[in-house]
């Protein structure tokens, strides 16, 4: 849509100026080029990387050994896996958690519009490690948190569904799957708001006024509208979460280990680069699938 | 009931604000904590000792430094290149526009871990030494998506019809472009060049990557601290920053509503 409006105005511009052909282009080298070099480059040496044999103290020869991909997979899958569930799970949650933010800022703050969504994007300019150590300040035991959570049952039930091991919050699934939503949800907030903003409210007045229910409105109205922000918001929180190791290694578990943590140790302490690069090199397609797949199905190519 | 039910939405909303401030009260709470031991994990005794002696921590001015210079070189550049792509692609048709559009998304597509990753690689083929200037490199790189993006959304908004006003009134095209394009793209811009500052500043997994034990960032610094024991002044700087980004974002968020204010 945005790339239409986009269209739309150049054409309209353009008969009013003579426009040189070269500009686009010498406008577009300097950053496309230091893409190109910085981006696109490294991934083919991340390739090639991950087909050399040798080690650090030698140097490396490129054997071509494709085996190192099966070696990789066999051994590392249960972080892959891990690591898509954590992230698909956070991403479901941030959705359900943003959603009505995004929903009450778009359509019902009025006045205080702007005094919200200052809150909501201040915190995205705090780090991100001050924050999640905050976390592990909140859910260990010696807190209020846990104790409460105690007292309610909470704790029993995560237990249950085998969400923690034991009596604590801190350093389990749980908390690594919180810290992944907190994380990551304003990277679902703000498109999702983008979205909702530009929804006519008229438009569900008057799907009140043909007796739609609150929830038909919602499912038939509402819903289908902010599609755009719901594919974007899903894309930006998924995406950096699947590779996120931080929240892991802070609140988790050697039992949460999550993938982008085998390739940080691979590479940065272990020093197998070719191991490394392999892991690497197969998570970048399993996410670059995943996302094509999610947004040719999800119909909104424009959206780039 | 019934009024609990009108006002749902906004007791979900209301509780979606406090999941995501918490952590900063904690933050802000914790900076005037004098702890026992070296895990700052429980309230002891209220100080002021971190607040009068920031950089009392070894070595954590030092990184807030280099992450400050990190972030200012590595925005403005990414800002530039940024800005430059979002005109083209805002403002002219080429050839190999969706290509372009391709190569720019990507870089938001892809796990930090494999960014970094990847060009670690890069550097160990051409040789480039770990440190700032492949940090820089790195930072730049992933920024400038994200500026492109900022300026794209703006440049999209602004009516072709005032250039054409301006040509009619005689100015050429450096002076449309100075004094009435470029003011009227200054929020995109403004914006993209904030978030990439916020981005790189907090960076700390392609960072990691590319950094070597001389050069420290602030979230590396805070990351080496987390196994050792987190000082006070780590919160301190947090409560810092929060405050200024409060600051920053409500100073942005009233131009520009005196700005609309002014057109309509």
């Amino acid at each position: 849509m945005a790339e239409a409006a986009v269209l739309s105005t150049g054409s309209a511009a353009a008969p009013s100026r003579r426009r040189r052909s070269w500009v686009p282009y010498a406008l577009l080298l300097p950053g496309l080029l230091w893409l190109v070099v910085f981006f696109v480059l490294p991934m083919v040496t991340l390739a090639s990387q991950s087909l050399q044999e040798g080690n650090v103290d030698d140097g490396y020869v490129f054997t071509g050994n494709v085996g190192i991909y099966v070696d990789a997979l066999q051994q590392y899958w249960p972080q892959y896996v891990r690591s898509l569930v954590y992230a698909g799970t956070a991403t479901v949650l941030a959705l359900l958690l943003g959603y009505p933010l995004a929903y009450f800022i778009a359509q019902k703050a009025g006045r205080y519009k702007n005094l919200i969504l200052v809150l909501v994007i201040a915190p995205f300019f705090t780090s991100f490690l001050i924050r999640t150590l905050a976390w592990r300040t909140i859910l260990s035991d010696d807190w209020f948190v846990t104790e409460w959570a105690q007292k309610l049952h909470i704790t029993d039930f995560l237990q249950a569904v085998g969400l923690t091991s034991n009596d604590s919050l801190l350093s389990s699934k749980f908390a690594v799957i919180m810290g992944l939503t907190y994380n990551f949800l304003p990277f679902m907030i703000l498109p999702l708001y983008t979205s909702l903003e530009r929804l006519d409210p008229r438009l569900i007045e008057a799907a009140g006024d043909l007796y739609a229910s609150a929830w038909q409105t919602f499912r038939r109205v509402t819903w289908p509208l902010s599609l755009p922000g719901v594919v974007a918001g899903t894309l930006l929180t998924f995406i950096p979460a699947a590779g996120d190791f931080i929240n892991a290694r802070l609140l988790g578990n050697t039992q949460t280990t999550m993938i982008g943590s085998v390739i940080d140790s691979q590479f940065l302490r272990v020093l197998d680069y070719p191991l490394a690069a392999a892991l690497s090199f197969i998570l970048l397609i399993i996410i670059v699938t995943m996302v094509s797949v999610y947004v040719r199905r999800a119909g909104t190519e424009e959206l780039l | 009931m019934t009024w609990v039910k009108k006002h749902l939405i906004a007791f979900a909303a209301l509780a979606v604000l406090v999941y995501m401030l918490v952590p900063n009260v904690i933050v802000a709470a914790f900076s005037f904590n004098d702890p026992k031991g070296k895990y700052n994990y429980n309230f002891n005794e209220f100080s002021t000792e971190a607040w009068t002696n920031p950089c009392g921590a070894q070595g954590i001015c030092e990184s807030l430094g280099l992450s400050l210079q990190v972030g200012v070189i590595a925005s403005l550049a990414a800002t530039v290149l940024g800005t430059m792509i979002a005109f083209a692609l805002g403002r002219y048709r080429f050839r190999g526009r969706s290509a372009t559009n391709l190569l720019i998304f990507m870089p938001m597509a892809t796990p930090e871990v494999v960014m970094g990753s990847s060009l670690l690689t890069l550097f160990l083929m051409l040789g480039v030494p770990s440190g700032r200037t492949a940090i820089l490199i790195a930072h730049i790189m992933f920024c400038v998506s994200f500026v492109v993006v900022a300026v794209k959304a703006r440049v999209a908004t602004l009516d072709p019809k005032l250039e054409e006003a301006a040509a009619d009134l005689g100015a050429n095209p450096r002076q449309t472009f100075l004094r009435v394009t470029l003011p009227l793209a200054a929020p995109g811009i403004a914006a993209g060049g904030l978030l990439a500052f916020s981005l790189s500043f907090d960076d700390y997994i392609i960072t990691n990557f590319n950094a070597s034990p001389s050069s420290i960032t602030f979230p590396m610094y805070v990351w080496g601290a987390s196994a050792r024991g987190v000082p006070v002044q780590v919160y301190v700087i947090g409560t810092v920053m929060f405050l200024l980004a409060l600051v920053v974002v409500m100073v942005g968020q009233l131009i520009s509503s005196r700005r609309n204010r002014q057109v309509v």
